[in-house]
């Protein structure tokens, strides 16, 4: 288990996805699966960056790794405004330029490129998104 | 994350090397911007020198996709692009939206 806190900012998704794909070629994924687990991982903090903590200064992104043989978990706490992914309507990757809308195309992502993507918000904790890829399973 | 402008006599190409995301995307749009605001709308985006790219990229490349092709007037097709990137690219429905060149010498010959 290893916990990193970053602050808020794009600058640091270089070593985001660094950190990742590291505990990530630990657990013993592919080239293809570290990818998508950096991209996924990017996507949130990403979002994360823009959205909870938009308009907000000195916020803070702590990220959690933790692996077991076959499994990495990230967990990602911001204390940013309240998130309800609910409130993102999933984007229809199928419509054609004018239609195409570029907005909950990252979330689109994570949960396609993870086994489990999951969210909290409470008051005391901040917000809480919780991915879990596992080895030998497609995603 | 470094891109740079060739101009070729029927369109241009925007070469793009290292890494795309949310915090180097804006150069991306910033150089596509550049050629459409000469009135340039044939596009070549050279990825060979890609190492990734996340939604940021791929909101920059869309958006600039919707100047190029309005009025007829031109278009951005993809050239040299990395298996990982393409894969995103097909997840996030894009492939649909742009047409794709193993080598960017042919996609220059499309325009």
């Amino acid at each position: 288990m290893s916990k990193v806190i970053f602050d808020a900012n794009f600058d640091n998704l270089d070593e985001i996805r660094d950190i990742v794909g590291e505990a990530a070629r630990q657990v013993g994924f592919s080239d293809k699966e570290i990818y998508a687990i950096q991209l996924a991982a990017d996507e949130a903090s990403s979002n994360i960056i823009e959205h909870a903590y938009a308009g907000i200064t000195g916020g803070k992104l702590e990220i959690d790794l933790s692996t077991t043989d076959k499994t990495l978990k990230i967990v990602m706490r911001d204390q940013g405004k309240p998130f309800d992914p609910s409130s993102v309507p999933e984007p229809n990757v199928k419509a054609d330029l004018s239609e195409r809308k570029i907005g909950g195309l990252g979330m689109y992502l994570m949960r396609k490129l993870m086994d489990e993507v999951s969210y909290e918000s409470s008051a005391e904790r901040g917000n809480i998104l919780t991915m879990i890829k596992r080895l030998g399973e497609s995603g | 994350m470094d891109v740079s402008t060739k101009q070729f006599k029927n369109c241009d190409m925007v070469v793009v090397n290292g890494r795309v995301d949310s915090s180097t995307a804006p150069q991306l749009a910033e150089a596509l911007e550049n050629v459409t605001g000469d009135g340039r709308y044939k596009i070549v985006v050279d990825m060979s020198g890609l190492e990734y790219m996340s939604s940021a990229g791929f909101r920059a490349l869309l958006s600039s996709q919707r100047q190029c092709k309005r009025y007829n007037r031109g278009e951005i097709v993809l050239a040299s692009v990395p298996e990982r990137i393409q894969e995103a690219l097909e997840l996030a429905g894009f492939t649909e939206l742009f047409k794709t060149y193993s080598d960017p010498i042919d996609a220059v010959g499309s325009f």
